[in-house]
Formats: C-alpha cells, sequence, structure tokens
C-alpha cells in the first residue's frame, strides 16, 4: 500500500465510491438483461404452443 | 455491406454479441492495469501530493460523461433522420451509462476539490454545466420511462438530448473559454506541453481506453436487453389480440 499521507481518506474514498459504482451498473445491467432475456423465451415458448 | 444493415435488430444482436467478450476482457484487464499502475505505482505530485491519483478515476469518467451525451446525441439524429429503432434503443441504453460516469466524476472532482481548493464545489462554468448535463441526463431517462408510446418517447427524449447538447459542449469547452473558474484546463492535448506528465500519462491513457472499452460493452449490453424487452412488448400484444379473437369466435 503506498504512503498516501493526509490525503489518504480523500484518495480512498474516491477509489471506493467509483469502484462501487462501477460494479452496480455492470451488475444491475447483467441482471436486468438476465431477467429480461427469460421473460422473451418464456413468451416465445408459450407464443410457439399457441401458433 | 453497408452499415444500415446493423439497424436490424437480428443483425445487429448477431454483431454486438461476437464483440462484446472482447470488449469486456478488454475493458476488466485496462481498469485493473491502469488502477493499480497509477494507484501503487506512480509518484505523488510536488503540489497535489498523493490526490493525484484520483486523476485516473476522475479524468476517464468525465471524458464518457461528456462523450456519451455525444453518442446519444448521433444516435437520436439517426433516428429522427432515419427512423430506426436500434438507434433510438442504444441512446436509451447509453443514458445510465451516462449518469453513472457522470456521478464518478462529479463525485471525485469534489473530493479531489476539498483538499486542493479548500471547497467540495464551486459554482464554477465547467462544474455547474456539468451539474447541468447530469441533470439532463436524469430527465432524459425520466422521459422514456414517462411516456408510454416508445415512438413518441424516441421523438422527445431526441430533442431533450438536442438541448442538452449544449451543457455537455460547455461541459467539454467551459476551461477554455471561460477564464474565471476554479477548473484547471484539460489534462490531456494534442498539444504536448498542456499534457500531464508522462509519468501520470501512460497510466492515465489506459484507464480512458478501459473506461471507453467498458461504456461500449455496457451500451451493446443494454441496447440488446432493450431489444428484446421491445420484442417481449410485441410478442404479449400478439397473444392478448390472438386471445380476444378467440373469444369472439367462441
Amino acid at each position: 500500500m503506498p504512503d498516501l499521507g493526509k490525503y489518504a481518506e480523500a484518495v480512498l474514498s474516491a477509489y471506493a465510491v467509483s469502484i462501487v459504482l462501477l460494479v452496480a451498473i455492470v451488475v444491475l445491467t447483467v441482471w436486468r438483461g438476465r431477467k429480461v432475456r427469460a421473460e422473451m423465451e418464456a413468451v416465445e415458448r408459450r407464443s410457439g404452443r399457441n401458433g | 455491406m453497408s452499415l444500415w444493415e446493423y439497424a436490424n435488430p437480428v443483425k445487429f444482436l448477431r454483431l454486438s454479441e461476437r464483440v462484446q467478450p472482447w470488449l469486456w476482457w478488454g475493458s476488466g484487464v485496462c481498469l485493473v492495469v491502469g488502477l493499480i499502475w497509477g494507484f501503487f505505482f506512480t509518484p505523488d505530485d510536488f503540489r497535489q501530493g498523493s490526490t493525484v491519483k484520483i486523476i485516473y478515476l476522475h479524468v476517464p469518467s468525465a471524458l464518457m460523461a461528456i462523450n456519451a451525451w455525444f453518442m446519444m446525441l448521433v444516435a437520436s439524429l439517426i433516428w429522427i433522420v432515419r427512423r430506426h429503432h436500434v438507434s433510438a434503443l442504444a441512446a436509451r441504453a447509453a443514458a445510465p451509462v451516462g449518469i453513472v460516469m457522470t456521478l464518478i466524476a462529479l463525485f471525485t472532482g469534489a473530493i479531489w476539490g476539498q483538499p486542493m481548493w479548500g471547497t467540495w464545489w464551486a459554482w464554477d462554468p465547467r462544474l455547474t454545466s456539468f451539474l447541468i448535463l447530469f441533470l439532463f441526463y436524469l430527465g432524459y431517462v425520466a422521459l422514456w420511462e414517462a411516456i408510454e408510446d416508445p415512438d413518441t418517447a424516441a421523438d422527445l427524449t431526441s430533442i431533450l438530448c438536442l438541448v442538452g447538447t449544449v451543457f455537455a459542449v460547455l461541459s467539454r469547452y467551459a476551461v477554455l473559454f471561460w477564464n474565471q473558474g476554479l477548473h484547471q484546463g484539460a489534462s490531456l492535448s494534442l498539444d504536448k506541453e498542456e499534457n500531464v506528465a508522462d509519468v501520470f500519462y501512460f497510466p492515465l491513457l489506459v484507464c480512458i481506453a478501459g473506461f471507453v472499452l467498458l461504456f461500449l460493452a455496457l451500451v451493446l449490453y443494454r441496447t440488446g436487453t432493450e431489444i428484446r424487452v421491445r420484442r417481449t412488448r410485441a410478442l404479449m400484444a400478439r397473444e392478448t389480440r390472438g386471445a380476444g379473437l378467440r373469444a369472439e369466435e367462441a
């Protein structure tokens, strides 16, 4: 760990906030994408059965 | 082969799914390498101390916040002129990513500004235009959510995007023509004299590449999701119509 001196709090909080936001957008994007894909496949199966 | 072929959702999805793994992996590698390089292996700045390490997050996110809006502008113009649904959906898909980039830039800017300027916030031209851009992003997403008819929503959000572009341009160039602000000039420039020192410049370039690739991966993935939402709605509407017809026949 580098010595961040008196600015350690500022630097670490900038990294923490940014990484949390980046991870959040990736997780939410993939989670919604999978949910929508599953819904679409279910509707397609149902439509296929009903002709 | 023409670029407009990819206005076909099936072709778009096929191409998008082929390139996405490269984008996800590329962004992961660039972000990990760039941030570790910048955080652990670059020296402190003689004036700013260790806060200079915030540059590896602040500059790429601010750059992407503005460029995401420009990407939305291009997609909106394609929608207005050629009525390709994929372009309207791509603009919609980019907005939440732009919000996150703007938030990161605003947060890291405030955290950086406090020890350097003695204040978290100043009504400086660049900061203010950036805050307004953030509000435009929120308004853009809210407008998409508020309007039920997707074509009307795409029309109105495209107009909003054109108006918001003024603030995206201001955010980018305010420091050049508005001298009374606290914010310093550009950290990156084609003029090498204006650039940050090489020791900060190269890891910064790697981080910027990581943010660009992550943005592209997220937008392609989210556009695919929006296309599937649209298809699901169309299938469900057809089902409902079919059920109505069967009920009438019975």
